[in-house]
């Protein structure tokens, strides 16, 4: 226990005396949770829309008026003519053409509907087709609040009403903010402590450290304890200035975002420990550490949901560890789902602390 | 238990691959004795060091430290050995004192307990207490790492070519602080390849590729060598070198600092042997009889062991 605080002490004063490290451990995630929320979003917003308007009527010129409104359009032309109207699809300022046919609103209040054209640009299929989905939404919103107005029955038209839980606005913001989160803690947890083992390694000091009575477990705990304090005073940052800057705050517990936070801990420190018993420099453990969170990134669900990938990837996701506590935090974050309801995804993130910690303890030698 | 050894090495065998790191080696180091092992870059000597000090295990054959077992008893051994690597290893980042009270702790004891035996030396790196261990110049970083190798009073000390790349008169310093410690009564291994330092070890081995060619005081070693040796000079070296190989009667002809060592048969004729060069065009040439040193032996040994192993 004296050794242990003795290493502790000798660790901070080598972590605070580093030119690099503290500076790291500041900018890092203050970059990740100030930058990356605005620039990795799959939010589309100002799609840019012409409506062709045929009909001149009241009921065109609201829909015009209420797509100009939107946050979700911008209304690039009202043009007179389709072929204008596709000109600006074709040179991409416009996504989404709406055409108004001749006597709408008449043959709404006919009871005998004519046919809206919508013409989405496919090139980039996530906002052609949201914007398609907007377009046919903002319609059906304008013809119900007529029906509302003016009483009139619409027979076609019975408006489907789609509302996303959780995430009303369905902000991709608040789906990354949690996952940006893990992308901390997978650094800070597992790429530095195993870049420090391997250090001494390189630098020497740890033969000198070995002809010392200091037990080998004693070492390495003594190395991963910082960077477990750093990594969850780090995510404490993160949350609170989600909380600032975007207004996000988990409706679930803080508890059980601690508690999937400090297994999640354990299991990166376990990985890095492992990694760095194997490497004998530095550019190996950040080879393989790269590797190793490349497929972090991409797999466990963090920019993509896992339900979307195909079945033998989902299958894989099963072996990463990110996937359940990237599962858990979004939950716990937006849906306030308790320990209990997530008891799989903690038991699969224990499971994982133990397997790779006691990888990382046999595959430590002191004696080669 | 007999103490009376305070190093004693039987078979020792360290493979790396097909490389033959130690072959069979067997020595010994006496209780209070400055023991040196003397051989080119690539001897076999950090190994050895690493095999003593614990940091590695023997492939074969059996070494013990204090009378202790190195591949059994190693946690022991470590808390009466220090080891100071012939790679500067202390941390760079921490300064003179933290690395002193750093190493201190870990072995459970403080400056002021071993005050005796480090303050000669730490009193000369005392004005850059403050400064960080990696800005220190070489010698003083060697001087540092003496003081934490002997921080908690070993009584075996082992030092891995402590005066490679460090400048003659911190050399010399250096081996007067070893001569003190060992009135202290610290065993002490050393390794060099520099062969004039072997002079101040009370017995030195030999060492090349593995093997020990020979274990005793300086003084048996350098009389142990058995040929006539002369020093030979003259204008054109390289040439006069090429040419006594070819002379019979010259067994051996090697550059050895401003002149050339020869080593003859016992029925060399010397004058004959300036007459027959002189003949050939060499001019101002000299040659006198010398005192074999220690890297004279050396290289006997080494032609003896190579010219064995070939036969055999």
């Amino acid at each position: 226990m004296r050794t242990l605080l003795i290493l502790l002490d000798k660790e901070f004063r080598q972590f605070i005396r580093n030119s690099f490290l503290p500076k790291v451990a500041l900018i890092f995630p203050l970059m990740i949770m100030l930058v990356m929320p605005w620039v990795m979003t799959l939010d589309v917003r100002h799609i840019g829309i012409a409506i062709i308007d045929n009909d001149r009527s009241s009921l065109s010129n609201r829909l015009i008026r209420k797509t100009d409104a939107s946050d979700y359009f911008t209304l690039i032309s009202v043009p007179e003519r389709y072929d204008t109207a596709f000109a600006l699809l074709e040179k991409g300022d416009a996504d989404v053409i709406i055409e108004v046919p001749d006597g709408f609103e008449q043959s709404i209040l006919l009871g005998n509907p004519k046919k809206m054209r919508i013409t989405a640009n496919g090139v980039n299929a996530l906002k052609g087709n949201l914007g398609s989905q907007y377009a046919v939404r903002i319609i059906t919103q304008t013809l119900t609040e007529l029906q509302r107005e003016q009483g009139i029955d619409l027979p076609s038209t019975e408006p489907i009403v789609v509302e996303n839980r959780y995430n009303p606005t369905l902000e991709y913001r608040n789906y990354m903010i949690p996952a940006l989160m893990i992308m901390l803690l997978i650094m800070l947890c597992g790429f530095l402590p195993s870049l420090n083992l391997v250090g001494e390694k390189e630098t020497g000091t740890i033969e000198q450290i070995n002809v010392t009575p200091v037990g080998r477990f004693t070492f390495t705990l003594a190395k991963l304890i910082p960077y477990w304090i750093i990594g969850l005073v780090v995510l404490s940052i993160a949350m609170l200035l989600a909380y600032l800057v975007y207004g996000l705050s988990p409706v679930g517990s803080l508890g059980a975002i601690y508690l999937a936070a400090a297994l999640f801990v354990l299991t990166m420190s376990g990985l890095g420990v492992t990694i760095a018993n194997g490497s004998s420099t530095m550019q190996q453990a950040m080879f393989v550490m790269f590797f190793f969170v490349m497929i972090f990134v991409l797999m466990s669900g963090l920019i993509t949901p896992v339900a979307s990938m195909p079945e033998w990837a989902q299958w894989i996701t099963r072996f990463l560890p990110p996937r359940y506590f990237i599962e858990i935090m979004q939950a716990v974050y937006l849906k306030g789902t308790t320990v209990k309801e997530l008891w799989a995804n903690y038991t699969a993130l224990t499971a994982f602390a133990i397997i790779l910690n006691l990888l990382a303890t046999l595959t430590y030698k002191k004696r080669s | 238990m007999n103490f009376s050894n305070a190093i004693e090495i039987k078979g020792l065998t360290k493979r790396y691959g097909p490389v033959v790191a130690l072959d069979r080696i067997r020595l010994e180091v006496r209780r209070g004795e400055l023991f040196g092992l003397i051989g080119p870059d690539g001897a076999g000597k950090t190994t050895l060091f690493r095999l003593l000090t614990t940091l590695i295990d023997p492939d074969e054959g059996q070494a013990s430290v204090n009378g202790m077992d190195t591949a059994t008893e190693y946690r022991n051994i470590r808390k009466t050995i220090g080891y100071m690597p012939g790679r500067f290893s202390l941390y760079p980042d921490l300064t003179v004192d933290e690395n002193l009270a750093f190493f201190a702790a870990l072995f459970g004891t403080n400056l002021r307990d071993s005050h005796d035996l480090i303050d000669p030396i730490y009193r000369q790196i005392k004005p850059f207490r403050t400064r960080r261990a990696g800005k220190l110049s070489g010698g003083m970083k060697q001087k540092l790492a003496l003081c934490c190798a002997l921080i908690h009073r070993p009584s075996v000390l082992f030092l891995d070519e402590p005066t490679t790349g460090v400048d003659a008169v911190s050399r010399s310093e250096f081996w007067d602080m070893l001569a003190e410690l060992k009135a202290k009564g610290i065993s002490i291994l050393v390794s060099t390849p520099y062969m004039d330092e072997a002079n101040r070890c009370d017995r030195i081995a030999l060492i090349n590729e593995g093997k020990v060619l020979g274990i005793d005081t300086p003084q048996g070693i350098v009389s142990g060598f058995n040929a006539p040796l002369f020093a030979l000079h003259g204008d054109d070296m390289f040439g006069l070198l090429k040419a006594a190989r070819c002379y019979a009667g010259v067994r051996t002809c090697y550059p050895f600092g401003q002149t050339h060592h020869l080593v003859t048969e016992s029925g060399f004729n010397a004058v004959r042997f300036i007459e027959t060069l002189s003949a050939e065009g060499f001019s101002a040439i000299e040659l006198y009889p010398v005192e074999a040193g220690i890297e004279d032996v050396f290289i006997q040994r080494m032609e003896n062991e190579s010219g064995q192993s070939h036969i055999g």
